[in-house]
């Protein structure tokens, strides 16, 4: 697995194939969207999809962890898909979660879909983060103002065109002032970058790094002001 | 017997008829209480043969509630049939209620329908799935007697089929005394056919009545005047020649093969058409609307030709139809048949038939096509066994109906000819599926759908599961579709999302015979104007092309191996095919040519299998993949009807070990594991089977109503319970169908021994037609990383690291690939002027 370099207000992050950032300086991993317990909130609606989505999620995430060795963790919000989730989680997929998050300073930025701090797990809840010059939040503010943003929420896809037709992948999007992470959860869909909101938050373009199975395949994207408003995506999975 | 009672030998006598043989039989059939399935062509006065009993057995005793059942394919067949029926009814005045129930029907209708039902109803397999799961199902059906099945050659085998069996079986329970009757055309497997509408699913209660009479169709070729092309499938050069011959008759329909070749087949006519003929375009896509309109302009005698898909391949009985024109070769000779059977629905008069094809090998394929039929031989698969996913959404409806205890259920499915083989693990594990899901993992107990009491019945756990199941119920699961709709203006049809999503503002499309320029993109629908300019796509729609039968295969190897046969080709053929024996040699009937060459710093590689595209399909895989794994470079493959060729970085060498018969163990898991086919059919398995709500049509996709992508579904399942019933639905149905993993099993057996390798120093005149063709496939390694690799590498190389690209971006690769673009000649004549003469010649 080979990360990206990423450089913004000139601290040196880590994009990681996998789709997680690291900030070594601060040995911090950030991790957008895992919409934890997503299966079971599909199966009280009377659709009983595979409940194995909160393990994989995890099972992905343990050797990042173990690779990365951060001391602190950020979940960028939409940790579990609804308030309930924590709550709803299989015994032993809680023992594994709390045993990812021992030793670790944990923070729970909250998203539209868990405003509230997950049950009985270590860790605090904040609506967004600052740490030296970078903000965590979840759904990222267009406009300068907003400072230097990590932030999830929009689940960014995007396509290459190829010899074999485009190819789609989860994506980083980032420009000067911001990075949009892609949602690392196994439910999770994902939304095309030229939609409208995505777009609104890099109107001037910016660079995608699509996720490989080693590495990152990276493309320069142009200016989207148009699309800011223009016509509505053909087609998303999921909900953000 | 010999005669028909009064009034209906009176009935008979007027009309100037005579009860034809396999009416009495079927009316024999009915006196003895027995099962009937009637195996006849097009125009033998089917319907009739199977109404005749009914129509008898309410004129000497009066019943009161349902007596029949008559279960169409079609919507639109049923109504027809429907008003046929009131004829006789009202001329020998019978007093017999006749009504129709489909998806159509008035609510108010519907229930009306439940609490004082005709005496015979005329319904689809999806109405009769919607009735037996209402919980007064029992007291509707308790007096029924008879269920017909029309066309049931189109339905067993099918999902659709599936789930009319299942419901046939429960309707068996339901009224004991109920008889079964199978309206069928001719099929290559009659006994399997009887065996399929049996009660028992056996064939032998079954009483097969066959109706072989009739004259044999007489066809003919049609050539195009100038040269013969070597490749193309659409058969646009000889519609000049099309278009005398429709000069020349009455009414013509010209069946083609996909949507998007009668799109081109109607322009290309329109062009020629300095006659101003009413000439109209009739398929799928369109909206059911214009289908109407364009069927009663048919059936009123105001056009002289349409140009038709597979949808009027059943149905409707036009009554006048001239002759019946093929264009590109017809690929089954079941399909054939029944289109032929369409010109003059009168069994004893000869229908006449031109077959067009559109290239070289398919002459040879149409030549092979009229050998068989003038053989009698049809050709067909035998149905295949039932889906578990139609058998998930059976088990819900039924306890949606009334408790069961899964012993009985269990008893009764085996019943049913498509589930006779189905072990009780596989029942077992389907009914724990609907039950919680089916899980390794048991977390889904308080979500259960269904709960067992005390004593061992399965009950519905409460009103949401029932409301669900209703609003899934069916089998047919739509590709997403987007309506086109004229700015400010109506809605011409419907084309595939990931052709809308290919369009960019200003790009011009043919579609409903219109040239339309796409505007803009709308939730569900896709904005057009009229006119455009330009180069003009065609939408294609995926999965709409059927391969080549395997016993028409096998007769085109028999001709292109004797060459006595070939004097019967036309001479551009010959001349063809004597090139080949000269600059290699020609395929054998029974053994496997395979030639190598070199071409453009690649390696060639074409084998001439002749087992149908979806075979060479996943042959091009398979063999790619054993070339990689044998460090040969596979660059890419591409698959026809006739052949599969690849080409690669080394010359391939051993045959015997590419085409081994083990090329199914290994490579086969590996391509199956993330093939996107296996995809698409998970996808339908598990929207059929209830995991997926159906996508409603012209309900919005929105917030949090959004479904669930079922390839995440699919990744996770297979990662943590790779044996789920689902997953094993999923293997099966591909191994059956979309792969026809069984048609390479019997090649790779029959040519173990008997491989001819020819090293050719260039391209030999067999390979040309494959070579030209489009739609190649391109291997990708690493399930697309190298190609995203190479794509960001180009794309730096291109801009020099410019930051400023924008490519595709936004396309969605989930759908299928956009057919290459048919090339289009020169239109004399604006499409719109055709399509407004059209209307005006219809309405």
């Amino acid at each position: 697995m080979i990360s990206a370099p990423f450089h913004l207000a000139g601290e040196r992050l880590a994009l990681d194939p996998a789709g997680v950032l690291f900030w070594p300086a601060q040995r911090l991993l950030a991790v957008a969207d895992l919409h934890l317990e997503k299966g079971s909130h599909f199966a009280g609606r009377g659709q009983l999809v595979p409940p194995f989505d909160t393990r994989d999620t995890l099972a992905r995430l343990a050797p990042l962890l173990r690779r990365y060795a951060p001391e602190r963790i950020v979940f960028l919000g939409d940790s579990f898909h609804d308030g309930g989730g924590s709550a709803r989680m299989q015994a032993a997929d809680r023992a594994a979660l709390l045993h990812l998050l021992a030793g670790r300073e944990v923070t729970w930025v909250l998203g539209n879909h868990d405003p509230a701090a997950p049950d009985a797990l270590p860790g605090e809840a904040v609506a967004e983060l600052r740490l030296g010059p970078l903000v965590f939040r979840h759904e990222g503010v267009p406009g300068n103002a907003a400072g230097f943003e990590l932030s999830g929420h929009f689940h960014p896809k995007a396509s290459m065109p190829t010899r074999c037709g485009p190819v789609t992948r989860p994506c980083f999007l980032a420009d000067a002032r911001r990075v949009l992470l892609p949602a690392f959860g196994s439910y999770t869909g994902g939304l095309a970058i030229t939609a409208p909101p995505i777009a609104a938050l890099f109107p001037r373009g910016g660079r995608a790094f699509l996720l490989g199975r080693e590495r990152l395949f990276s493309c320069a994207i142009g200016p989207m002001k148009h699309l800011a408003l223009a016509r509505p995506p053909l087609e998303a999975t999921s909900a953000p | 017997m010999g005669t028909l009672p009064e009034p209906f030998a009176g009935w008979f006598a007027a009309r100037g008829w005579r009860p034809r043989a396999h009416q009495l039989a079927m009316l024999e059939a009915a006196e003895a209480g027995q099962s009937a399935l009637l195996v006849a062509p097009t125009g033998g006065g089917k319907t009739l043969a199977g109404f005749l009993p009914t129509l008898i057995g309410l004129h000497r005793a009066p019943h009161s509630g349902l007596h029949t059942i008559y279960v169409s394919p079609l919507k639109a067949l049923a109504v027809d049939i429907a008003r046929n029926l009131l004829t006789p009814i009202a001329e020998m005045d019978l007093g017999i209620t006749v009504e129709t129930r489909t998806g159509d029907t008035p609510a108010n209708r519907r229930a009306r329908q439940r609490a004082a039902p005709p005496q015979i109803l005329l319904t689809t397999p999806e109405s009769l799935a919607l009735l037996l799961s209402l919980p007064d199902a029992g007291e509707m059906f308790a007096g029924l007697r008879c269920v017909v099945v029309d066309e049931v050659h189109a339905l067993a085998g099918t999902k659709r089929g599936d789930q009319l069996a299942l419901g046939l079986a429960r309707l068996s329970a339901l009224a004991p005394g109920m008889r079964r009757v199978g309206l069928s055309a001719t099929v290559a497997h009659p006994e399997a056919m009887a065996a399929w509408i049996s009660p028992d699913a056996s064939a032998a209660p079954v009483r097969l009545v066959r109706e072989t009479g009739g004259a044999a169709p007489a066809l003919d070729v049609i050539l195009p005047a100038g040269r013969l092309p070597w490749g193309g499938h659409m058969g646009l050069a000889s519609m000049p020649e099309v278009y005398e011959k429709l000069k020349g008759a009455g009414v013509t329909i010209v069946f083609v093969n996909t949507r998007a070749q009668a799109e081109l087949c109607f322009q290309a006519l329109w062009r020629l058409n300095d006659d101003n003929l009413p000439i109209a375009l009739h398929h799928g896509s369109l909206t059911i609307d214009q289908r109407r309109k364009v069927e009663a302009a048919m059936a009123a005698g105001r056009l002289r030709a349409v140009v038709a898909t597979a949808s009027l391949d059943l149905g409707i009985d036009w009554g006048a139809v001239d002759q019946v024109i093929q264009v590109a070769a017809p690929k089954g000779v079941a399909r054939l048949l029944q289109r032929v059977g369409r010109a003059n629905h009168r069994m004893d008069e000869a229908s006449s038939a031109f077959l067009v094809p559109a290239n070289r090998f398919e002459v040879v394929e149409c030549r092979a096509a009229i050998q068989a039929v003038a053989a009698g031989e049809v050709d067909g698969d035998p149905p295949r066994p039932g889906g578990l996913d139609v058998l998930a959404q059976h088990i819900l409806a039924t306890a949606c109906h009334a408790p069961f205890h899964p012993d009985d259920l269990y008893a009764e499915v085996t019943r049913a000819a498509p589930y006779a083989a189905l072990t009780r693990r596989d029942f077992d594990d389907t009914l724990s599926f609907v039950e919680n899901g089916g899980y390794a993992l048991s977390a889904y107990e308080r979500f259960r759908k269904l709960f067992r009491d005390s004593e061992g019945l399965v009950h519905p756990r409460n009103g949401h599961v029932v409301r669900q199941l209703r609003m899934n119920l069916g089998t047919i699961v739509d590709t997403p579709l987007l309506k086109v709709r004229l700015r400010g203006g109506p809605v011409l049809g419907e084309v595939e999302e990931w052709f809308a999503s290919t369009l960019e503002p200003g790009d011009n499309f043919m579609f409903a015979g219109r040239l339309l320029r796409y505007e803009r993109m709308e939730p569900m629908s896709v904005i057009v104007s009229p006119g455009g300019d330009g180069e003009p796509r065609v939408p294609a729609y995926g999965g709409s092309k059927m391969p080549l039968s395997t016993s028409l295969a096998r007769r085109v190897r028999a001709i292109l191996a004797d060459p006595r046969q070939w004097r019967a080709l036309p001479e551009p053929v010959q001349e063809w095919l004597r090139l080949q024996r000269h600059a290699s040699e020609l395929p054998s009937r029974d053994g496997l040519l395979v030639e190598t060459f070199p071409r453009d710093g690649r390696w060639f590689l074409v084998a001439y299998c002749f087992e149908g595209r979806l075979a060479h399909q996943t042959l091009g895989m398979l063999l790619t993949r054993r070339m990689e794994h044998r460090g040969l470079g596979p660059m890419g493959f591409l698959a026809t009807d006739y052949v599969v060729a690849t080409w690669s970085a080394f010359p391939p060498g051993d045959m015997g070990d590419l085409f081994a018969e083990d090329l199914l163990g290994e490579e086969l898991e590996e391509w199956m594991a993330d093939s996107s086919m296996l995809r698409r059919s998970f996808r339908n398995i598990a929207t059929i089977a209830g995991l997926l709500e159906k996508n409603h049509p012209g309900q919005e996709k929105s917030g949090r109503q959004m479904s669930m992508s079922s390839d995440l579904i699919y990744d996770v399942l297979r990662r943590h319970q790779p044996d789920h019933i689902l997953l094993r639905a999923t293997r099966a149905e591909a191994a059956a169908g979309l792969t026809d993993v069984g048609r390479i099993g019997t090649l790779l057996a029959r040519i173990r021994g008997r491989i001819t390798h020819r090293a050719l120093d260039r391209v030999s005149p067999l390979a040309v037609p494959a070579l030209i063709e489009e739609g190649r496939e391109w291997v990708a390694g690493g399930a697309g990383d190298a190609l995203l690799a190479e794509a960001e590498a180009l794309v730096e190389e291109a801009t020099e690291g410019a930051e400023h690209f924008t490519g595709m971006l936004g396309l969605d690769p989930t759908q299928p690939p956009p057919e290459p673009r048919p090339r289009q000649e020169r239109r004399r004549r604006p499409p719109r002027y055709a399509s407004r003469r059209l209307r005006q010649g219809v309405s």
